[in-house]
């Protein structure tokens, strides 16, 4: 029925850590490339794992992965991760940090420096360009660090509760922003939080997890248009959502194991 | 912004300074004791000056043995760190050994290094390089080993090459541990470098030096030029020391936590 390639598949994915227990079981998930997917679930349930799986930075045990039909590693030059920490190397300006993946890719100096600009202006942060990252405040750090996921201009994003460190307005402002970057420059996104508001207002998917073994136990979809106005968080419609999702959280939290 | 005055950088010291100056002269008084047995600070001044010539000319030849053993350390130290960190099978096979030489006492391979370096520079460059030679190994190696485990994913997913991690990534991270290595030897290598010539001057009659200096006055019981020597020693030792603050701060103070000013 569908014709676009998935840009994530996961088939009956199990992961262990080396001989550990079943971290995640049975993961099954189709993503396709307009999909903003959030995962939410109570700590420890793999969200972060299912991240280090689709970049390749950790293999699956059994099942198969793909990742714009390819194995995950193989498609790291068309996907960007952002971690939790902003992860900016401290020693480097704002600028120099967006530059590194470019660097790392050898591009000339000149394409750098004009791109890391363009990007750093894109979040809003044309004007401190050449402070270091101790000198940015937090939300300004997360900025800096979308920036310099989206100097390649990834197909996909793996965002790892990018935001959990902020305050809710600066959050809020965040989530706006990064809807408004993804319409300029569109990209699949799948996203780790534990605010369910958060995830409400970005995603058209939202995957609720369950803990031990780690598993997807229920997917709430979010019909809402895009663009998003932040006027849509005020909304009944809205709120009938969050505690859709909240109510699922609430399941998986006191039934811990199948 | 107002400037406070510096009471804790400057007064402070000062008037510690003075009490313990003053305490010195009262014992003097009050113990009867020789000049040659504990001059008074004017007592230590008038022989520096007096001596000047010679303290002077001793401080260069001790300064340029501690300065050579300096630079080897902090060179050598910087590759032998590069392969630890890097490569567990030669932090496996290399790391035992080098502890094994840093808990042999220097003081009984002086006569070894005599033998083979020669007891004139060389050998007291040997001796410096030895002694400030672990601190700057075993701090590196660590600040290779610490990278932050996120900079390396990100690294990892920008498909970085090994040698694009390194030099973008574990070394700029393992600079302050460097500098805090650095900095230990800089206390340690005029040490060095006096205690090489103390024994190059006992066993060979002397090739200049402070040590050698330490060596000439306590055998002619010149007690006050002794403590003018020490006197010179420190000073020799704060400037070593002055100069990797500088080297710390040049390299550091941009972004490191650690010169984080304070905002009052
Ligand atoms: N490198 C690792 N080695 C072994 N076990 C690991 C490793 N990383 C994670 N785990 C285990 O896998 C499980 C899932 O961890 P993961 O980090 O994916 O959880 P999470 O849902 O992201 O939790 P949180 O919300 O607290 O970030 C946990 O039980 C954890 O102990
Ligand atoms: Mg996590």
């Amino acid at each position: 029925m569908e014709s676009v390639p998935p840009i994530v598949k996961f088939t009956s994915l199990q992961k262990r850590y080396g001989v550990g227990p079943v971290v995640l079981d049975t993961i099954n998930l189709t993503v396709a490339p307009d999909d903003f997917i959030s995962f939410i679930g109570p700590s420890g349930c793999g969200k972060s794992t299912i991240l280090k799986l689709v970049s390749g930075l950790s293999p699956g045990s059994t099942g198969e992965l793909t990742v714009m039909g390819v194995k995950p590693r193989e498609a790291r030059d068309r996907q960007a991760f952002i971690f939790q920490d902003a992860t900016l190397l401290p020693w480097l300006t704002a600028q120099l940090n967006v530059e590194i993946p470019l660097r790392l890719r050898g591009r000339p100096a000149v394409e750098r420096q004009t791109t890391a600009r363009k990007m750093l202006e894109l979040v809003g942060l044309g004007k401190v360009a050449d402070y270091y990252p101790r000198q940015l405040s937090g939300g300004m750090k997360m900025r800096v660090s979308i920036a310099r996921a989206l100097t390649l201009t990834p197909q996909l994003l793996l965002l790892d509760e990018p935001f959990g460190a902020l305050d809710e307005m600066t959050r809020n402002r965040l989530n706006e922003e990064l809807l408004a970057v993804r319409s300029l420059s569109p990209f699949t996104a799948l996203f780790v939080t534990h605010s369910v508001t958060e995830a409400v207002f970005l995603s058209n998917r939202i995957v609720v997890m369950a803990a031990n073994p780690g598993r997807f136990y229920a997917e709430v979809a979010i019909d809402f248009p895009y663009p998003r106005r932040p006027e849509l968080r005020g909304q009944p419609e809205f709120q009938a959502k969050v505690n859709e999702v909240t109510r699922l959280l609430h399941e998986v939290e006191i039934s811990p194991s199948s | 912004m107002k400037k406070s005055f510096p009471v804790l950088t400057w007064f402070l010291p000062a008037v510690s300074g003075l009490i313990f100056i003053s305490l010195w002269y009262g014992v003097r008084v009050v113990s009867g004791l020789q000049s040659w047995i504990l001059p008074t600070p004017v007592e230590i001044v008038a022989a520096a000056v007096h001596e000047h010539t010679r303290l002077l000319a001793a401080a260069g030849h001790t300064a340029l043995g501690a300065l050579g053993g300096f630079l080897l350390a902090a060179i050598f130290g910087f590759f032998t760190s590069l392969m630890l960190g890097l490569s567990k099978s030669l932090r496996a096979s290399l790391y035992p050994w080098l502890l094994v030489l840093q808990m042999t006492p220097v003081i009984v391979l002086t006569p070894i290094i005599m033998l083979w370096a020669g007891p004139g520079m060389p050998g007291i460059i040997t001796i410096t390089w030895l002694i400030s030679y672990f601190p700057i190994v075993a701090n590196m190696t660590q600040g290779l080993l610490s990278t932050d485990m996120n900079h390396v994913a990100l690294f990892r997913m920008c498909n970085a090459r090994r040698w694009q991690e390194v030099l973008l990534l574990r070394v700029p991270a393992a600079l302050p541990y460097y500098l805090a290595g650095l900095r230990i030897a800089a206390t340690l290598a005029p040490i060095g470098a006096i205690f090489g010539e103390y024994m190059v001057g006992n066993a060979s009659g002397g090739t200049g030096g402070l040590g050698f200096l330490v060596y000439s006055y306590n055998t002619q019981i010149k007690i006050p030029a002794l403590f003018a020597t020490a006197l010179t020693s420190c000073l020799l030792g704060f400037v070593f020391v002055a100069a990797v603050a500088w080297l710390n701060w040049a390299f550091l103070h941009k972004w490191h936590d650690s010169f984080e000013q304070a905002d009052h």
